[in-house]
């Protein structure tokens, strides 16, 4: 399959030597020169300078024969125009896009620019599924020593903002290991005072998370 | 009476403002730029809000902000952003999310002009005027020989 990548960033270059490994004839467009020379000593002509967006680029880059067109640049106006173009005008059957702001989803799925590929949802989507409640991250879990590393966010108002260490309320089988606090982070001792906006890291046996919780974080 | 929203409020947005304005139409006109307002003050008696216009800041794909400039009362779109792809975007925004009646999208790209035009879109494109008039103009050369 003839496949063209518009954007030569992180992701259309990595997209690029992963569809070549695959034995796919690939174009790289890229519109920034600094971008397109470092990338030729790689690619050689597989990579072509220009602005995608301008028909002439595309045609080029022979996208009258392409069977994929994928969008990454870091603009969603011109992901949109780019695969709205290679649809419609030039017939090419496949394309994806890549949404750089959630925001703008609406404005593809309006233009029937599917699928449309968001780092932020799809990583959004994941912490939803792995973080039942916000504000709780589980760092570690030990299955086999019955463990587990919790990171909560201290919320202003919680029971543990303003009191010591050794005066929260914490039930039996966790501890505080570790306070993150101005971009730094310590081992807090019994007098350490727990302010609002700190991060703390919690050692606790499993199931005690919801008692846990609510010490640091309002709901 | 026209509602005419104009997003984008360089020399063109803004000189058209003015004219619109002076014109008697209702006119509102947003850009992300806050100092591009100086443009609808300059040389004028009375500051644009004082005349009537509405000036809002905002990025021309955000949606709240095409509502607070009030794209939804909005009888006139015009797209005049710098960016082609931009105003090619947010016209389509205009015409299939809010349905505003006309919208006029600035294009300097002549073959992306044509295409949208081929596709329903009213574009302007002051290149392909450019290109004309020189055309024009150079055509009283005669042929080299």
């Amino acid at each position: 399959m003839y496949a063209i990548v518009v954007g030569g960033g992180k992701v259309g270059l990595n997209l690029t030597r992963e569809l070549l490994d695959k034995g796919h004839e690939v174009t790289l467009i890229e519109s920034r020169r600094d971008r397109y020379l470092k990338m030729e000593e790689e690619l050689g002509h597989v990579v072509q300078y220009g602005d995608a967006t301008e028909l002439w680029v595309l045609e080029r880059a022979g996208i009258q024969r392409a069977g994929l067109v994928v969008a990454v640049t870091g603009d969603d106006e011109d992901n949109i125009l780019i695969c709205q173009v290679a649809r419609d005008k030039y017939l090419v059957e496949s394309f994806i896009a890549r949404v750089n702001n959630p925001r703008n989803r609406p404005y593809f799925d309006l233009l029937g620019i599917r699928p449309a590929v968001s780092a932020t949802d799809l990583i959004l989507r994941l912490i939803e599924h792995e973080v039942p409640e916000y504000g709780l991250v589980h760092l570690l879990d030990l299955p086999g020593e019955s463990l587990e590393v919790i990171e909560i966010q201290v919320t202003e108002g919680a029971p543990a903002v303003g009191r010591k260490v050794s005066e929260i309320d914490l039930p039996e089988g966790s501890i505080v290991i570790s306070v993150l606090r101005g971009g730094g982070g310590f081992v807090p001792k019994a007098d350490t005072v727990i302010e609002s906006g700190d991060e703390v890291l919690v050692c606790l046996d499993p199931g005690l998370e919801d008692q846990v919780t609510p010490q640091f974080a309002n709901a | 009476m026209a509602f005419i929203l104009i997003v984008g409020c360089g020399r063109t947005g803004a000189a058209v403002a003015r004219k619109m304005l002076a014109a008697g139409h209702e006119v509102s006109v947003l850009d992300d730029d806050p100092l591009s307002h100086d443009r609808l003050d300059s040389d004028q008696e009375s500051s644009w809000e004082d005349a009537g216009g509405r000036f809002t800041i905002g990025k021309a794909i955000e949606r709240d902000a095409l509502v607070e400039a009030g794209i939804e009362q909005a009888d006139v779109f015009l797209a005049s952003t710098n960016g082609d792809n931009t105003n090619l975007t947010i016209s389509q925004i205009a015409q299939k999310m809010f349905e505003v009646p006309r919208v006029i999208v600035r294009v300097m790209d002549p073959a992306r002009a044509e295409w949208y035009e081929s596709q329903g879109l009213e574009t302007v494109c002051p290149t392909r005027y450019a290109i004309d008039v020189f055309e024009r103009e150079l055509s009283g050369l005669g042929s080299g020989s």
